[in-house]
């Protein structure tokens, strides 16, 4: 591997934490789902960047389902979702900002500590791709974990797979890489309209999922 | 080797699938309910084929011993169920709970999520076993919410964040299974091929394959329900449809387990990687103790069953986790007793549920008084599930404590602590649901008695008598299992 092409992956894969970062002090809807086409984006670029290292022409498909679907259509349609439920403001999360940022640094460093050791044997690349991946996983989950908005779970959730496909193309050669995306573009569409098509709105006057916890009453 | 002129792999996977989209399309509920019957006694009988020769396994699917046994079960549970459906869910129309776009819609689901079980369990290839079991997933996540009451969406959005966090984590060990392989046997697609995994598995890296194990413990051990992970079993039982609960608890579970047992097997042919058995032990035996003491405080019945399934699945990865013949042999037992019994339980609680128009415990009462036939059922197998003589649990929870007892005694006496405690809990509430004087509507029902009296009476002929070719087969799988 090239200096250079070992720097550039890198960067997009930093970036990506980076961004992770950013989508886990988002405390409005808008600005939660422009940070999430920001890292769609960039997923796009790092997934573009390692077709084009390995030779891997089929994964230029998967950068682009990166591109178009969770770059631009979910976010648009979340947006529009947004605007018609009429659900735009202030999202809660469950524990403080500082906390839950030193949660973030605490799970990249797990991650860091775990990945770097278990793949002593592998290439630098892959070993920095896959343990990048697993905090853009962890921190995905940290955000569903945090955030009682049930958008807010959908992105949470969103990200948590480009962490996967992240880790996925890392892994040279690695076959059905595109068959997992589409599934899991199917899987999201399917619960942006599920959200959408139950009008959870409908019946709870919000997406809130502290909503959902109340409805469920003394039934247990 | 093959006595039949086609695959009849290829066939339990075709059925279901073009079963599912022709559902799509037929109106009208007499026809569909027919057709989903028709559909799975098809895969059933289909899979009874495999027993008579199947090809030698290719890079897409594999049969052997062991999921012939998960695919059999499987795909019979799978037509009983459309059996008890079709009565169930003509009420369902009735009584307005569901409309016919609805119904439609949900049979071309239970034939999705039979395809996507089938294929989970004769896929040869990790990548295409993962989609599969996502398939399955997403059809009963679906399924669960379908009432649409404020209820079942809280279940089912639950059930959905839950599975699809434990899907990412398989997900991701996967990868790494992969990662691990690489170095061994080259790019592409051989690195996630069950048969030639199993070849190589012995150079791998042991500390990769751990950190995957543990990933894909967690990620198919959230589908198995076991005891931190299992926030979403309880709730997803008891708002869908009861058809759904009884496949939810009668074999999707099992599938997940079968991906979890297929890892064990991967890393057991590893000497340096971790042996996933005591993991496996300590979740089964958390499971077992904290569902055994949440069952008294239920008061939905099918909540009530739901965490009984919670206990089962714990015995039942215990078992497994001890490893051995004999445990093994138990664990199998318990597995096909369990997938059995709890749909036939399912099958009265639905009737049941719906002649009395609630699931709350404490309005259902007598019902031995009420509707014999119907209570009685409903003994039998809670009797069963319990685990009290002659049925078929109680020789296979018997089997694994036994074992258990002659080699961690221990662990034996927590495991016969949770079993009794579950014993306990269950028979307190059938005394109330099945004696005493009849609460809430006597109306008579009209259910389908045939699949869950069939159900019942192969329980109890496993209890007093199993035939020597079952034992000898499940022997043989439980050498495999090692």
């Amino acid at each position: 591997m090239h200096g250079f092409d070992f720097d550039v992956a890198h960067l997009l894969a930093g970036g990506l934490v980076l961004v992770s970062f950013m989508l886990l002090y988002q405390d409005r809807l808008y600005a939660l789902l422009n940070v999430f086409a920001l890292q769609a984006v960039l997923l796009a670029l790092a997934v573009g960047w390692q077709a084009y290292v390995q030779d891997a022409p089929h994964l230029y498909i998967t950068a682009a389902i990166a591109l178009l679907f969770k770059a631009i259509v979910i976010p648009v349609a979340l947006h529009r979702m947004i605007v018609k439920l009429g659900i735009h403001r202030e999202i809660e999360s469950v524990t403080g900002m500082g906390v839950t940022m030193l949660a973030g640094v605490g799970l990249v460093a797990l991650s860091l500590v775990v990945m770097l050791h278990a793949t002593a044997g592998e290439s630098a690349l892959a070993r920095e791709d896959i343990a990048f991946a697993l905090s853009v996983l962890l921190l995905g989950l940290l955000i569903m974990v945090t955030r009682r908005n049930a958008v807010g779970q959908v992105v949470g959730f969103m990200s948590m797979e480009n962490g996967l496909v992240l880790a996925a193309t890392g892994a040279k050669g690695m076959p059905l890489v595109v068959e997992f995306s589409v599934a899991f573009s199917i899987l999201i569409a399917f619960i942006v309209i599920g959200i959408f098509l139950f009008r959870i709105r409908e019946r709870f006057d919000t997406v809130d999922v502290e909503a959902l916890d109340r409805a469920r009453g003394g039934r247990r | 080797m093959s006595l039949v002129p086609f695959n009849p792999v290829l066939a339990v996977l075709a059925v279901p699938a073009v079963t599912a989209a022709l559902l799509v399309v037929v109106p009208g509920y007499r026809l569909s309910a027919g057709l989903n019957v028709v559909g799975s006694l098809l895969t059933f009988l289909f899979t009874l084929l495999l027993f008579f020769g199947h090809a030698a396994p290719n890079s897409y699917v594999l049969i052997d011993d062991l999921n012939i046994v998960f695919v059999v079960l499987n795909t019979f549970v799978g037509f009983t169920t459309s059996v008890f459906s079709a009565s169930y869910i003509g009420h369902e129309l009735e009584i307005g709970r569901l409309t016919p776009t609805y119904l439609r819609f949900y049979h071309a689901m239970y034939q999705v999520m039979m395809f996507g079980m089938n294929l989970a369990l004769v896929a040869n290839n990790i990548g295409l076993m993962w989609v599969a079991i996502e398939i399955a997933t997403l059809a009963t996540v679906v399924m669960v919410g379908i009432y649409r009451t404020p209820e079942a969406l809280e279940a089912a959005w639950k059930y959905f964040i839950l599975a699809s966090v434990g899907i990412a984590f398989a997900l991701f060990g996967t990868i790494l299974v992969y990662m691990a392989a690489r170095p061994v046997m080259g790019e592409g697609y051989q690195g996630m091929v069950w048969t030639l995994l199993m070849q190589h598995v012995a150079k791998f890296d042991p500390a990769l394959l751990n950190i995957a194990f543990i990933f894909l413990l967690l990620g198919y051990g959230t589908k198995v329900g076991l005891a931190p992970l299992h926030a979403w079993l309880p709730d997803a039982h008891a708002e869908g449809p009861t058809p759904i609960s009884a496949v939810l608890s009668g074999l999707l579970l099992n599938v997940a387990l079968y991906a979890i047992l297929r890892f064990k097997l991967l890393l057991a042919l590893n000497p340096e990687a971790i042996s996933p058995g005591p993991l496996m032990v300590t979740l089964g035996l958390v499971s077992v103790l904290f569902a055994a003491f949440m069952l008294y405080r239920r008061h939905d019945i099918k909540r009530l069953f739901a965490y009984s399934s919670i206990e089962h699945m714990g015995i039942i990865v215990f078992a497994f986790g001890m490893g051995g013949a004999l445990a093994n042999f138990a664990g199998l037992l318990q597995m096909t007793m369990h997938s059995l019994t709890k749909s036939a339980i399912f099958f009265a609680v639905g009737h049941i549920a719906q002649v009395k128009g609630t699931q709350r415990i404490s309005e259902i009462r007598g019902l031995t008084v009420s509707h014999p036939l119907l209570g009685w059922a409903l003994v039998l197998g809670v009797l069963a599930i319990a685990g009290l003589p002659p049925l078929g649990i109680f020789m296979s929870e018997f089997l694994v404590v036994s074992s258990t007892f002659a080699r961690e005694p221990l662990l034996a006496v927590l495991l016969v602590i949770g079993l009794l405690v579950a014993f306990g809990a269950l028979l307190m509430r059938l005394q109330g649901l099945a004696f005493g004087e009849p609460v809430g509507s006597t109306a008579p029902v009209r259910a389908s008695y045939i699949p869950l009296f069939g159900h019942l009476a192969l329980v109890l002929a496993a209890g007093i008598y199993l035939p020597p070719a079952l034992v000898v087969w499940f022997q043989h799988v439980a050498q495999m299992l090692g």
